[in-house]
């Protein structure tokens, strides 16, 4: 399954990408949440890998990453998990964790490793476009791509970071951390304008989103939906049975996203 | 790409949030344009003169040197200033400056409660807005300075995450910022942080050095041979060392906060128990596990109790310009009474962890040779820590 590539994502309509913190509850349960997303019409697969003090997320995805932290989870284990998940699931997957995670485990050896058990790309928040070469030549040199974000705040940034973009290009659809939102009042139009006159890779709309209802209108927007807190919700609400409700959850938002 | 003027060897830069990154870039725009104003700088020394309290004393501790019997301990007089210490210095310029920015609203973490109290006073002073976040720990340890925020009229928001002190505090901040950026600035408290915090509070801070340069020529007719000062993000520190860095006879020496001690892991001794990492918008050193989780760092010191280390620190520790020792709870706690009882002086815990290491190093000391330990808050804050530690419970 080498041959997956993030653009798969985005040739069977609009995307839905759905993220779960791995090793919340445990990693045999993330395994089972993987298999449903994927067999529910989840497009990309983002798999957070915890930290201990994730700076951009909400209180949703911090009480998940303790979860899984004070499960023993470890970089290494979730690396195992992607190997076992790569002998059935062919769904794009990239990895969504913060910069101390990369390099403190030696960044040629974390992104090696991506490469070798399948995993396409890399978000890392706190990793601007100004600090991107601190991982970018490591990325090229083992073909995984480096996901950039552009944000609310991002202006005249926009144009800049959209033409170097790889992957896809996450848009970030409002201020603050990570959380279910019941308003988005960013005008994502215009940012969506504006990268799209400086790039040809597809772009999806994360943050705030969890109702099939706004993924319908991102998707009228963009190329796609990332949804996280919703799903962590529903982890935490069923823990270990998760797996149903996060299939029956991804199938709804895939549906949604596919009338858009 | 990576602003040049953002690193330190190559530590620093701006590992943070797309959100953020405007903000940082206007800052620092803001910051380079102010700092050569010459109405901005005589307001800011205004401030400092008239309000703060500057310049500090540059104390000559007989008493203390005499029961020491070696080099000339000055003890500079940081816990003199308005609020009772030198985060007074910072918060002054970056509020001064976010009001030259147009913002209406300080944020601002804290561990000990100094900063916040300092930017509360500061918000208080310039009409502004505050919200300071303090770890829940810590609000505890340090009931007392959680009321006076209060009184100067900022919200303390309690922070429940991680280890519920300052790292959870800056994290909140953080996370704040990036909620509401347009009419707040986010006052750092240390030399930490992305690009240009690290800068910008470093200047701020210098005044210590530039002052206790000044001061000791004048007293002694020649320069220090070493200037000590208590390091946990390590604003006090550069502050101490920035004007003396040139000056290679000088040692420069920094006091970790060791906890427990360096080989417990109740430690915040970042340069003898870290290692390199990226965390809080910087590159630095870090006290983390194998896989780059940071650690649950522990010292008596809420104002040290930080699992990094600024990144002009970490240079200066790469380059061998500056020394950087681990001095254990005990040790500060005892160098806490000491101090009080030589010199009628009650130092900040903080400061103490310097204090400390002056009590080691003078006696090694010539009689000639010169000490500037700086003093960075006074201890009235710990003193129910204090006697906790030795078994005595105050009722507030």
């Amino acid at each position: 399954m080498t041959d997956i590539r993030i653009s798969d994502a985005f040739k069977n309509g609009k995307a839905f990408i759905p993220f779960v913190t791995c090793g919340d509850p445990d990693l045999e349960t993330t395994g089972k949440i993987v298999r449903a997303m994927a067999e529910n019409g989840a497009d990309l697969i983002e798999l957070g890998i915890p930290f201990s003090d994730p700076t951009a997320e909400g209180p949703v995805i911090q009480g998940a990453n303790i979860r899984a932290l004070s499960g023993g989870v470890t970089t290494d284990l979730i690396f195992d998990l992607v190997r076992d998940l790569r002998k059935d699931v062919a769904v794009p997957m990239v990895f969504m964790t913060y910069a101390n995670v990369v390099y403190s485990y030696g960044a040629e050896r974390f992104i090696a490793t991506c490469r070798d058990i399948g995993v396409q790309g890399l978000i890392l928040p706190d990793i601007p476009y100004e600090e991107k070469e601190e991982f970018l030549d490591l990325c090229h040199e083992y073909g995984v791509e480096l996901v950039s974000l552009v944000a609310p705040t991002s202006a005249n940034r926009i144009a800049m970071i959209a033409k170097e973009a790889e992957g896809f290009l996450y848009i970030v659809s409002s201020l603050g951390v990570t959380g279910t939102r019941t308003e988005i009042s960013t005008d994502l139009d215009a940012i969506v304008k504006v990268v799209r006159e400086n790039t040809d890779i597809p772009c999806a709309i994360g943050f705030g989103i969890s109702t099939p209802e706004q993924a319908a209108k991102m998707g009228a927007i963009a190329d796609g939906a990332i949804v996280g807190s919703a799903i962590v919700k529903l982890v935490a609400e069923y823990g270990r049975d998760a797996a149903g409700p996060v299939g029956d959850y991804v199938k709804s938002m895939k549906e949604a996203l596919r009338n858009s | 790409m990576t602003n040049p003027e953002g690193r330190f060897g190559v530590h620093g830069g701006q590992y943070v949030p797309e959100t953020l990154m405007n903000a940082l870039l206007e800052l620092e725009e803001a910051y380079n344009y102010y700092k050569n104003d010459p109405e901005f700088n005589r307001e800011l020394q205004k401030l400092f003169d008239e309000y703060a309290n500057r310049p500090s004393n540059l104390y000559y501790a007989e008493k203390m040197t005499k029961d020491l019997g070696g080099a000339k301990v000055y003890l500079k007089r940081e816990d003199l200033n308005h609020t009772g210490a030198h985060k007074v210095n910072n918060v002054l310029g970056q509020a001064l400056l976010a009001k030259k920015m147009g913002k209406t609203r300080l944020i601002a973490e804290t561990g000990a409660g100094q900063h916040g109290v300092a930017t509360a006073t500061a918000a208080a002073l310039m009409d502004m807005e505050c919200v300071v976040f303090m770890g829940e720990e810590d609000t505890k340890r340090q009931a007392l300075n959680v009321y006076r925020m209060k009184l100067l009229g900022a919200e303390v928001v309690p922070v429940t995450t991680g280890t519920a002190t300052l790292k959870d505090a800056v994290s909140e901040a953080m996370r704040e910022w990036t909620k509401r950026i347009d009419d707040t600035h986010y006052c750092l408290g240390s030399v930490m942080g992305p690009h240009p915090f690290p800068t910008i509070v470093r200047d701020f801070q210098a005044v210590i050095s530039q002052e206790a340069r000044e001061q000791i020529l004048q007293k002694e007719g020649k320069l220090p041979d070493a200037v000590i000062a208590c390091v946990g993000g390590g604003s006090n520190a550069i502050g101490s060392f920035y004007h003396f860095i040139p000056d290679d006879g000088v040692r420069l020496i920094g006091c970790e906060a060791a906890g427990r001690g360096v080989d417990t892991k109740e430690t915040a001794a970042t340069l003898a128990t870290g290692r390199l990492g990226i965390f809080h918008g910087m590159k630095s050193y870090f006290c983390q596990d194998e896989y780059g989780q940071i650690a649950p760092v522990y010292s008596i010191s809420a104002g040290l109790d930080y699992p990094g280390v600024g990144p002009e620190h970490a240079n200066l520790y790469d380059t061998g310009r500056a020394e950087y020792v681990p001095v254990t709870d005990e040790e500060a706690v005892e160098a806490f009474e000491y101090l009080s009882r030589i010199e009628g002086i009650i130092p900040a815990i903080e400061s103490a962890h310097a204090i400390a290491h002056a009590m080691k190093l003078a006696p090694s000391m010539d009689k000639d040779q010169v000490i500037i330990v700086t003093v960075s808050g006074r201890g009235d804050k710990d003193v129910a820590a204090i006697a906790r530690y030795r078994g005595e419970d105050l009722h507030d």
